[in-house]
Order: C-alpha cells, then structure tokens, then sequence
C-alpha cells in the first residue's frame, strides 16, 4: 500500500480486484477459512485447538461447496502467517502456499493479529484511544500487538506475558479468555477468515515467513558430554562439530 | 491399464522428500535436508526440523515436478507420510499432501513411513517376492519385519528396546569426540581400526535374553560398554585408540543386526531379504549381512544408499503398491501419527 492511497480508494480496488474467489486461511488461533468474492464473503471456523492439520482441508472444501467452486477454482489465496503457535500456524502457511502455488498465484501473507485490529475497528466499537489484540501463546504467555482506533499497527507483534502488556489500554482477542484477561466490550473473541480474504489488501504484507517470535527450543551443547577431549587425541580427518555460536 | 503414477510427500524427520513414481519406474525424487542446521545441537532438533520442511515444501515440489517431466493434473493419486515420525514435522507434509489433493482432485494417501522403506527396493529391483523379511535401521528406527505383501501384510518381528542404531552411533562418536551425525565419521574411523582388538558386547543375545528377546535388538549397554572401556583407558593414562574403539563398536552393532536378521530367514523360511533405513548405508552392515545372507541361501536387496536414505519416493512407490492392491483412499481428515505402528500402512 503507498501512501497516497485512501482507504476508500483500497476498498474500491478490493471490489473491483474480485472477479474470483478470494480463499483466506488462519490457523495462528482456531481453524479458521473464509472466501470472498465482491461484497460475498463466507466465513467458517472450527474451534478445536489440536486439530488444525485435520479440520484444514475439509473446511476448505465445505467453504467451497457453499460457494458452489471446486477447490481449484480459487483466484487468489490470504493467509495469515500468525504469531501462533507453530505446529498449527504452520498448516494454515503450507497449505495456503502450496494452493497459491497450484494456482500459479503469490499467496497473500497478513498478520493475523491485524485481521482481529481490522475486525474491532471495522465493527465500529473500537476504543478511541487505540487498543491491544492478544492471542493465547501457551506456556502462559500471549502474542499481542498495539493499534490506533482505525486498527492499524502502532507496536508489535511481541510475544510476553499477560502483565507486560501496557497499563491501561483495552484489551481484545481470543488470548483474553485463554489468559484470564477481562476483553474490553465489542472486542472479537474470534477471528474471521472471511474478512480476512475480503481486506487484505487493506493489511501490510508481512512476508510469507511465519511470525515464529521466538527461537525453536534446542540448546547447542556447551560442554560436550564427551568422556574425551578431543586434543588428547588423534581424531580421523572430519570436519569438526561447530562450536556453540549462540 | 497404465501404471499408477503417484506423487509422495515424505517429512517424518528432518528430510523433505518429494519424489514421482509410475509402477516401478522412478520419474522424479528431490530431498531437501536440513541436517546441516541440526550439527551444532548433536541431533535432530523438532522445531528446527519442522521450520525446515515449511520452507522446503514448495520449492522441492516444483523441483520433482519439473524433473518428472510431468503435468499434475496426470497423477492417479498423492501419497504422504502420515507416520512414524516427529509430529510438527508430519504435519507440513501432511497439510501439503491435503491441498494438493484437494485442489487436483485426487485420492490422498496417509501412508507408513516403515513400509515406504520397503516398498522403494522395487524401484531398483522390480517387484519383490514373497515371503520377504526386512531390516530398517536409521536414526529414529531398528526394526525386523515379516513382510507378504507391502501394502497389507508386513508384521513387525522385532525391533529396539531402547535406542535405534543410528542413535547408538551418535552417542558413542559424542563420548569419541567425534562430530555428529556420527553414522558416517566412525564408520570412516573404523576403516582404519581393527575391528578384532576390542570385543564389545552383542546386546540381547544371551540365552535369557534369546527366550524373550530373539528377534528384538538392544543398543545402549553396548554404549555404556564402550563408555566404561574409554573411561579406564584415561584412568590409566593411556591413549585411545580412537579408530580400534569405533571399529570394534561397529562390529559388534554389525554383527548383533545381522546375525538375528539370518536367524529371523531361517526361523520363517524366508529366502529373500531387503535392508532399509539411513544406517543401511554403512558400510561394514552392507558387507556382513551380504556374506551371511549368501551362506544362509538367502537372495538379499540392498536398494543404493541414496534410496536407503528417507526420501519422497519411497512414499511414492508405496502409494503405488496401495493403489494396485485396491486399498480405499484416505479422507481428508486424517492425522499425523507420531507412533504409526508399521502393521497399519495405510491410515
Ligand atoms: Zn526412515
């Protein structure tokens, strides 16, 4: 998006875009698939929180069936690359690369958090002095990010916990009943994939890359468990092992 | 009626496989691995593994596609890995094998890695014959397996109690000093060593053990056993015999896998043998189990190492195998199973 854009013109431009069908998939909180096409959009959600690489594919066919296309039929691909956790953020990021890529598209990656900021501000409750949108993290932390009252992006994504959010700012998003927090009213409690395929062109493009925040759990050795050091003796010509770099 | 010509997806572990397969015919079989990224943790980290595949994905798919000289819209089916494996690693595999399914509209099959070990020797070999028994030994798996027909009847015989070959040897190049992953760098220490100079033990092969244990397999007291043995060469201030040690460890993890693989033919009757899996490209285990096989009367397959090895044809030559035998294909809904027992090849 430049600058010299107005957001009537993006929405114009979004309606204008849609001669097909738009698929939007998230996986960074539930199973969450939408399809839009103009002023159509679908939405469909499946809240089991363990099963994203199972409910996936089958909520993409329903949503499809409803809008009476195949699968292959879809024009363009959103998806939201998180933050979330992995193993089920990753399903709704593979899964939207590999139909971007069969349909000969570039998917359309979106951070989830500002799919749940465009929702607040679009459904007209949003607090006037911004807000916070958090989503459950695990091990008792969220994924949140700040905005201004027209939802966009002011801070963020970070990932930490409940208590380091900023004081006094509304609060929002399905992390809130995940982690105990009191949601500010006409917060969303769930994200919406339709919308998402309906208004990514509204959204910054946050890169394909999932929005992981944190480093994968794996410490390099520091003192090698071996029983021998190795300059005590005479080792075979190998490379090696790298020392710890962290 | 053609061939079957199928697609496999393969992402158990840390190697992104995507290979194309018609019947016996091997069109594409591209692997990306992510090994180098795990060196520095001495093995295979879950999360790094997993990051690994999603980025892989597409590219190795447009690789396999293009060397394939295929259109997609051709496949008869797409077959994929649906376990044994690492579960974050499963599921980007198994999420791609679903949209391409989806999106294609083709049958998808959820498929066991182990018999995928099995099934990519009739890429090399031609069909097997039946009754065959098998040997897959890698990093994650030791197993023994009875096998009459690859796409419904292979039976587990035995397998580890506690640690797989593969991460026998990297424990033992770890406590060696040597650099993991540690299959290739002592089987290239023991070339130099003297296999006879240090006897280690055969783990499960006493008479007691033999009662319960015949056909199963033990690794980590030959570990221990090696560790105790360097420990008391130090105490006594003297040099390790670094190239001995990994010779007479690897004899002894040789001699243990194909000794009870012999045995496993003669007690079935069984006149045909395959070996699979990573640490099937070792080679002081290709040379012994060729011997005894051929003293035991026993023909022996040994599909080329970079078969040996996971990859995405080897899921592709079982999908194969699964849709000659008629088997139903999998709904779209199925799960990564992270302990997908090898009896159960199609989820
Ligand atoms: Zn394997």
């Amino acid at each position: 998006m430049t600058p010299s854009q107005t957001r009537s013109d993006l929405a114009r431009a979004d309606r204008i875009a849609g001669s097909g069908w738009t698929l939007g998939v998230d996986t960074s909180t539930a199973v969450c698939v939408g399809l839009a096409r103009g002023d159509e959009v679908i939405s469909l959600r499946d809240d089991n929180p363990r099963a994203h690489a199972e409910r996936l594919m089958p909520l993409v066919e329903q949503v499809c069936r409803q809008a009476g296309i195949a699968v292959g039929e879809i024009s363009e691909i959103a998806v939201g690359v998180g933050p979330g956790p992995y193993t089920g953020l990753r399903v709704g990021v593979v899964t939207g690369r590999v139909l971007a890529h069969l349909g000969g598209t570039e998917p359309h990656p979106v951070c989830s958090l500002d799919v749940l900021a465009r929702q607040w501000a679009d459904s007209g409750t949003a607090p006037a002095e911004g807000f916070i949108v958090a989503t459950d993290a695990r091990r008792h932390e969220l994924y949140w990010a700040r905005y201004d009252a027209a939802g966009d992006r002011l801070d963020g994504p970070q990932v930490g916990k409940p208590e380091t959010l900023p004081d006094g700012v509304p609060v929002g998003g399905p992390g809130c009943a995940a982690r105990g927090l009191v949601p500010a009213q006409g917060a969303p409690e769930t994200l919406d994939a339709g919308l998402l395929a309906a208004c990514w062109r509204r959204l910054p493009d946050v890169g394909i890359e999932p929005l992981y925040l944190r480093d994968p759990d794996a410490t390099a050795p520091t003192t090698r468990k071996a029983t021998l050091t190795p300059t005590r003796l005479t080792l075979p010509a190998v490379r090696p092992a790298a020392a710890d770099p962290r | 009626m053609s061939e079957p010509l199928i697609l496999g997806i393969e992402s158990s572990c840390d190697e992104t496989g995507i290979g194309i397969v018609r019947g016996n015919d091997l069109l594409a079989n591209e692997v990306a691995s992510s090994m180098e990224q795990h060196i520095r943790f001495g093995g295979v980290v879950p999360e790094v593994a997993s990051r690994a595949h999603l980025e892989a994905v597409v590219p190795v798919l447009e690789a396999a596609v293009a060397s394939a000289g295929i259109d997609l819209s051709e496949l008869d089916g797409i077959a994929v890995t649906a376990g044994p494996g690492l579960m974050g690693a499963l599921v980007v595999g198994l999420s791609a094998a679903k949209a391409l399914a989806a999106w294609l509209n083709k049958p998808l099959y959820g498929v066991n890695h182990l018999a995928g070990h099995v099934a990519v020797d009739l890429l090399e070999h031609g069909d097997l014959p039946m009754p065959c028994g098998a040997l897959l030994v890698s990093g994650g798996h030791t197993s023994l397996l009875k096998v009459t027909s690859i796409a419904d009847g292979i039976t587990e015989i035995g397998s580890t109690i506690d640690d797989a070959a593969g991460e026998a040897y990297d424990k033992v190049a770890r406590l060696l000093g040597l650099p993991y992953p540690g299959g290739p760098v002592i089987d290239k220490a023991a070339a130099r060593g003297n296999p006879a100079a240090i006897h280690f033990p055969r783990g499960l092969t006493a008479r007691h053990d033999m009662a319960k244990h015949r056909f199963d397999y033990s690794f980590s007291g030959l570990k221990t056993s090696v560790s105790r043995w360097v420990e008391t060469e130090q105490q006594a201030g003297r040099e390790v015999p670094v190239d001995d040690v990994a010779a007479g460890f690897q004899e002894a993890v040789a001699d243990v896998l194909t000794a009870k693989a012999v045995d496993l033919c003669g007690y079935y009757g069984l006149e045909h043998f395959l070996i699979g899996g990573g640490v099937a490209a070792n080679s002081r285990l290709r040379t012994l189990l060729a011997e005894r096989m051929e003293d035991a009367g026993v023909e022996l397959r040994r599909p080329r190492p970079g078969l040996c090895t996971d990859n995405g044809a080897m899921i592709a030559a079982l999908g194969v195998q699964v849709v000659k035998a008629g088997l139903r294909p999998s709904a779209l809904d199925i799960s990564a199973d992270s302990g997908l027992p090898v009896g159960n090849v199609l989820v």
